[in-house]
């Protein structure tokens, strides 16, 4: 042990207890300059994160406002740009990424439920260990792989299904007019789906787990069935933890770029036809896909739209954060 | 969808006697039923499809045929041997280990097609080469240049997020109190979820502004990447330091150690092994970040050495342009994610073994 070889050195302190840290602070730094140094530095490093935040909607807000105090004639230089204001440009792209985001979230929850349940009630106690961090391996591939995957392999598999889907169903109007390629919308919340179910499986997975085993045990004891113990006890324990977690991976969906960049076919439009090309974009795909061919005003469009994916996924995290800090209140888990 | 089934059944084992388990409250499928019916679902699927289909059919119709029978066929049966509930409780356990098994399929298709496409341009020359002078159909060039940029960049983004976010961890431990710590904590969860196409917004508007407006340099691409790393360090850091014992900092204190030393002889020194292991799987995530790169560092042909001056080429960055300018350059995309796959990997398992041989002995 460490400790052991640290020999005693300068005025020994009154010895702190944890309990006292504020005290022993102070106690500790009164007359040593490298105490108040060290605390200082650790202390400048967290006002350093609030720092950051605050500087990342700043120079956001400072390159953006060039576009957003410009007329519309000014806009009109920009060769891409639509509709007569910065707001009217990124109202498609919001209700795009929005639109992306949620399909992706339907998707993934009730299958990252089912995985987390597998991992934490279904799968013998020895598996379960190595098959979360199976899933856990999903979440370590980078996006352009899942680009690559999703643009070269994933839109032919899911060609079949979107033919027969459109040609069964195509009274609906959400799956009718399936034109192939698949780069529609669906495809590209598809490949968002698989990158957000690690994260919703590890939070659902740890909340699962800590459902109280007496509550297990005594719903077993009345005689339930596996499912019905999972209904009666886990499930309603997990709620508020699966909302958050579901958050989290919407909030990773807005923001992801590449899948979407690579998968979908562009489009400015509000549209409901998941299965067309060209009818929707992301915020996040735009601005890949035009910044580099950009300058000047169009630079500051493209940031005033950044801006609004930074304000759209903060309020989505907050709102997920707080649920979480709230449940740790009452839950007892900790 | 049966590997469920043989799990230990949380249910009440049955008392051997056995007029209660003649009776019918107690009538059960047998185990092997689960095998029988997924087999038997199988083959009928199998089946149809050959004479609706004429010729072999694929795979994925017959598994995704098969699925239904057996959901249909053993629930139906439980329901009639069993009763309503535990034809409930099986069709619950399929649904569960379904989705498992469907969260297997992009994992292991993703893995085989990086591994047999990207194989077919993968060798040393490739890695060993840059882009200069390739164009058109050519089917040579290589990804050193790429390799060369990404490892400075990480690395540099490592150097800024890694001090950082240890003082902040250990601000947040050791010293952290009322309100500051926790508007810091809550803060970094939030940071967690910056998206990274807004981290790389930042850095381009931050050194446009302070430097000019044509300014590239992959230290833009550094700073977006440590936006993004610096929660993850924390966060892992912060976990290992809070896994330190206060027996030990408590003896430490009794020693007369002031709290500083403590901090970097004891804590720190203890927590070393899970430190390595956080900060090493941070750099994973960030390794393969693609879009903050894009806006900010671009691409070149050749190897750029300096961090400060120009722009620089990546892998990730590479993988895309070379994926949207199609032909040969697909399957150097294919290489190249094969390469940045393989980093991923190497860096995930290393820091698993790391936290596996220098865990520190009773820190629980």
């Amino acid at each position: 042990m460490p400790v052991t070889t640290t020999p005693p050195r300068g005025v020994p302190d009154p010895a702190p207890s944890r309990a006292d840290a504020g005290a022993a602070v102070r106690a500790a730094s009164t007359g040593r300059v490298a105490s108040r140094v060290f605390a200082g530095l650790s202390t400048g490093a967290g006002l350093l994160i609030l720092v950051t935040l605050a500087a990342v909607a700043a120079f956001l807000l400072i390159r953006a406002w060039p576009a957003l105090s410009a007329s519309p004639e000014e806009l009109e230089t920009v060769s891409w740009f639509t509709g007569g204001s910065v707001a009217e440009y990124v109202a498609p792209l919001v209700f795009g990424t929005l639109l992306a985001s949620v399909l992706a979230l339907l998707l993934a929850v009730p299958v990252s439920i089912g995985i987390a349940l597998f991992i934490s009630h279904y799968a013998p106690r020895r598996l379960a260990q190595g098959l979360g961090y199976l899933i856990d391996l999903l979440a370590a591939i980078p996006s352009v792989v899942y680009g690559l995957w999703g643009a070269l392999w994933l839109i032919g598999q899911l060609d079949p299904v979107f033919t027969w889907l459109s040609s069964t169903l195509g009274f609906v109007p959400l799956v009718a007019d399936y034109q192939a390629p698949a780069k529609n919308i669906m495809s590209a919340s598809v490949v968002l789906a698989v990158m957000i179910l690690p994260i919703i499986t590890a939070v659902s997975r740890e909340v699962f787990l800590q459902t109280p085993r007496l509550h297990e045990e005594a719903s077993l004891a009345l005689g339930a069935t596996r499912w019905e113990m999972v209904r009666q006890a886990v499930l309603p324990f997990g709620r508020s933890g699966v909302i958050s977690a579901s958050m989290l991976g919407l909030g990773r969906a807005l923001g992801e770029t590449m899948a979407v960049l690579m998968v979908i076919s562009p489009g400015f439009l509000f549209s409901f036809f998941l299965l067309r090309p060209g009818q929707h974009q992301t915020i996040a795909a735009n601005i890949a896909s035009k910044f580099p061919e950009s300058s000047g005003l169009g630079v500051s469009v493209l940031i005033a739209t950044g801006l609004a994916l930074f304000v759209i996924t903060f309020v989505v995290n907050l709102a997920a954060r707080w649920i979480i800090a709230r449940r740790a209140e009452y839950s007892g888990a900790n | 969808m049966t590997a469920a089934a043989p799990a230990p059944t949380p249910t009440p084992t049955p008392s051997p006697t056995s007029s209660l388990l003649a009776s019918d409250a107690y009538r059960r499928l047998p185990r092997w039923s689960t095998w029988a019916f997924a087999s038997g679902s199988l083959v009928v699927a199998f089946l149809v499809l050959l004479v609706a289909g004429g010729g072999l059919p694929g795979v994925a119709g017959v598994v995704a045929l098969g699925a239904a029978l057996f959901v249909l066929s053993s629930g139906v049966t439980s329901r009639v041997v069993e009763g309503p509930r535990r034809a409930a409780d099986r069709l619950a356990t399929t649904l569960v280990t379904g989705a498992f098994l469907l969260a297997l399929i992009p994992l292991v298709s993703l893995l085989l097609l990086v591994v047999t496409r990207g194989a077919g341009a993968f060798s040393w020359t490739f890695l060993t080469t840059d882009m200069l002078g390739i164009f058109g159909d050519m089917s040579e060039g290589g990804i050193q240049h790429a390799i060369v940029g990404t490892l400075l960049i990480t690395a540099a983004a490592a150097a800024i997020s890694v001090p950082v976010g240890l003082l902040t961890a250990i601000y947040l431990v050791e010293y952290g109190r009322g309100p500051l710590a926790r508007g810091i904590t809550f803060l970094v969860d939030v940071m967690t979820g910056i998206p990274s196409i807004v981290a790389g917004l930042f850095a381009f508007a931050l050194f446009t502004l302070l430097l000019g407006p044509a300014f590239r340099a992959g230290i833009m691409g550094a700073v977006a990447l440590a936006l993004l790393m610096t929660p993850v360090v924390i966060r892992s850091v912060e976990e290992m330091l809070r896994l330190v014992p206060n027996e030990l900092r408590e003896a430490a204190y009794a020693l007369g150690v002031p709290k500083w030393l403590t901090i970097i002889k004891v804590v720190l020194r203890t927590a070393v092994a899970g430190i390595v292991t956080g900060v090493m799987l941070s750099v994973a995530r960030v390794i393969g970040e693609t879009a903050p790169l894009l806006l900010t560092v671009g691409m070149v042909t050749r190897v750029n050495w300096d961090l400060f001056d120009g722009r620089m080429a990546t892998l990730p960055v590479f993988a895309y342009r070379q994926y949207e300018s199609g032909g040969a350059g697909i399957d150097r995309a294919w290489a190249a994610a094969l390469t940045l796959i393989l980093i991923v990997m190497i860096l995930n398992l290393v820091a698993r073994l790391i936290s596996r041989w220098f865990a520190p002995r009773g820190a629980r």
